[in-house]
């Protein structure tokens, strides 16, 4: 290789690093900013390292409903997509049926339809059958957003699983169930979870469709997007932080798990 | 039994997306022919009107969003082909550990990350504050309610979505390929340019797909950055809805913002020379 080539090299690699920087600065800013002993009202300037927002981390009482509103909806939203989406994985990956292209069609418009305008459908579908907005309305929205991502990460496990064993299972004479249970189900798990974290993912981020069919539930980004004007108190960068340091984690742990299944 | 059970499994997600999905549209659809408001009620008058109406108040905002989504992706193409690029052809053993690092953003949620920004570019804040203190900038120097603020918001928030796919692309691409290039005497540019970056287009294709549309659809970067001069359709949207209780303008906004998004998209495949642009975007 020519000089020339490594030069070239060495400064992508540099490139890359800088916009890796680039994408976690916010990040960096959020956990340290969660530190600062702050005076003022607002928290843009460095004032001293304190740990007192983590002691009163839920001392402002209607953050804290929002956080636990939106790990609420967020679980429950999780396990109505996960159960229903499974199942439409499963038909779609193992079976041939009527209505199959019209089903693979609705999957890839929920995935790609702007969130602003399903939020804003969904919202015109309530105003006009005179459906009251709350969580309700929330879970709904989610598992809807959700649901094609567990789909699709079901499916794309199911068509890589060979039929004859479930076949073998029912010949040693498994029921129905049984061989769900025992052998179609552990197999595409891996699938399964990842569809699961995803739509968990998905919904304790979402602020655009909730915005829409909230009514007066508050959700955490709701709440911190109402509170930019006066000031974002340094409770939301802790638990920011916390949200943040335990989905890394699990990350990291799955990847290892992944890596010892080899 | 055997031959209802795909109907069975199918069932619940087909009422879902029935219900939550194809009727809502037919709703908005129908909303945004009514007239009416909020107190005494909205009633079907088959108002065309309320298209022309709506675009013609809005349409600067509207065109200021594909613009802004447009920028954002071109942006998002630039800064990102090279990072896909070198982790695809150089990442080695640890590709994976880069492409978590460029995911790492995901683990905070879009709002906090774009606030986070707003914290980092504010005007008297940790960057600029601390550089006017020094005198390096003017004290009325500021990047927060400007485009630039906006549009690189919005390169910052989507830009993995642009990395993934492209990455997904050149990793597919056999290294022996662009070799046998170079041994037919090929220059490194000519073998990039004729075989590397057409093999990729497939990916480029995808992730600008991926970028364009919700970028230009987005309310957050403009109502956290933007300031008042830089209102986009979505933050109209929102507030026609919200605020303003106006519905039908909405409505007809959203499905014009949703066509011309789709023109949009069915004109770039043309261009592309892709005919099918599901299954391109499925890959």
């Amino acid at each position: 290789m020519s000089r020339t080539t490594r030069l070239g090299d060495r400064l992508l690699h540099l490139y890359t690093w800088l916009v890796i920087i680039w994408l976690s600065s916010p990040i960096a800013v959020m956990i340290l900013f969660g530190f600062n002993d702050k005076q003022s009202k607002s928290n843009t300037t460095w004032q001293g390292f304190t740990l007192r927002w983590y002691a009163e981390l839920f001392d402002i009482s209607d953050l804290t409903v929002a956080l636990r509103n939106t790990l609420v909806i967020a679980l429950v939203s999780t396990v109505v997509t996960v159960v229903i989406g499974t199942m439409l994985g499963l038909a779609l990956g193992r079976h041939r049926f009527r209505g199959k292209g019209v089903t693979n069609f609705l999957v890839f418009a929920a995935i790609s339809t702007p969130e602003l305008v399903m939020g804003a459908s969904l919202l015109s579908l309530f105003v006009s059958g005179n459906v009251p907005r709350d969580s309700s309305t929330i879970i709904v929205s989610h598992v809807l957003f959700s649901l094609s991502f567990v789909v699709v990460t079901v499916r794309a496990r199911v068509v890589t699983l060979d039929p004859a064993l479930e076949e073998a299972a029912r010949d040693l004479g498994a029921t129905a169930w049984g061989t769900f249970r025992q052998v179609t189900l552990p197999s595409i798990m891996p699938g399964v979870l990842a569809g699961a974290m995803l739509s968990f993912a998905l919904s304790i981020d979402d602020y655009v469709v909730t915005s829409f069919v909230n009514g007066s539930t508050v959700t955490f980004p709701l709440w911190i997007v109402g509170a930019v004007k006066t000031g974002i108190p340094p409770q939301v960068n802790v638990m920011g932080t916390l949200i943040f340091g335990i989905g890394v984690l699990i990350a990291i742990a799955n990847a290892v798990a992944a890596r010892r299944r080899g | 039994m055997r031959r209802l059970t795909p109907y069975l499994l199918a069932l619940p997600s087909w009422m879902w997306l029935a219900i939550f999905l194809v009727v809502p549209m037919v709703a908005m659809a129908s909303v945004s022919l009514q007239t009416g408001n909020a107190i005494d009620g909205f009633a079907m008058t088959f108002s065309f009107s309320n298209y022309g109406d709506a675009i013609g108040r809005y349409s600067p905002q509207l065109v200021r969003s594909l613009v802004y989504g447009g920028l954002a992706t071109v942006a998002m193409l630039v800064i990102g082909y090279p990072v896909a690029y070198w982790i695809a052809f150089k990442g080695g053993t640890r590709k994976s550990v880069y492409l978590f690092l460029l995911l790492l953003p995901f683990f905070v949620s879009f709002v906090l990350r774009t606030i986070s920004w707003n914290f980092l570019l504010s005007d008297n804040g940790i960057l600029f504050g601390t550089l006017k203190g020094w005198g390096l900038l003017p004290a009325d120097f500021h990047v927060l309610a400007t485009t630039f603020a906006v549009v690189g918001g919005l390169t910052y928030n989507f830009l993995p979505f642009m990395i993934l796919p492209i990455y997904v692309a050149l990793e597919r691409v056999d290294p022996r390929v662009v070799e046998a290039a170079q041994d037919l005497y090929a220059s490194r540019t000519a073998a990039f340019r004729r075989v590397v970056l057409p093999l990729s287009l497939p990916g480029v294709f995808a992730g600008v797909l991926m970028t364009f549309v919700p970028a230009t659809a987005d309310p957050i970067n403009a109502a956290i950055l933007g300031g008042t001069a830089n209102t986009m359709i979505g933050n109209i949207i929102q507030t026609e809805y919200l605020t303003n209780l106006d519905y039908p303008t909405a409505s007809a906004l959203s499905f014009t913002l949703m066509a011309v998004l789709l023109v949009g998209i069915f004109v770039y495949a043309r261009a592309l020379g892709t005919e099918n642009v599901l299954e391109a975007a499925a890959r």
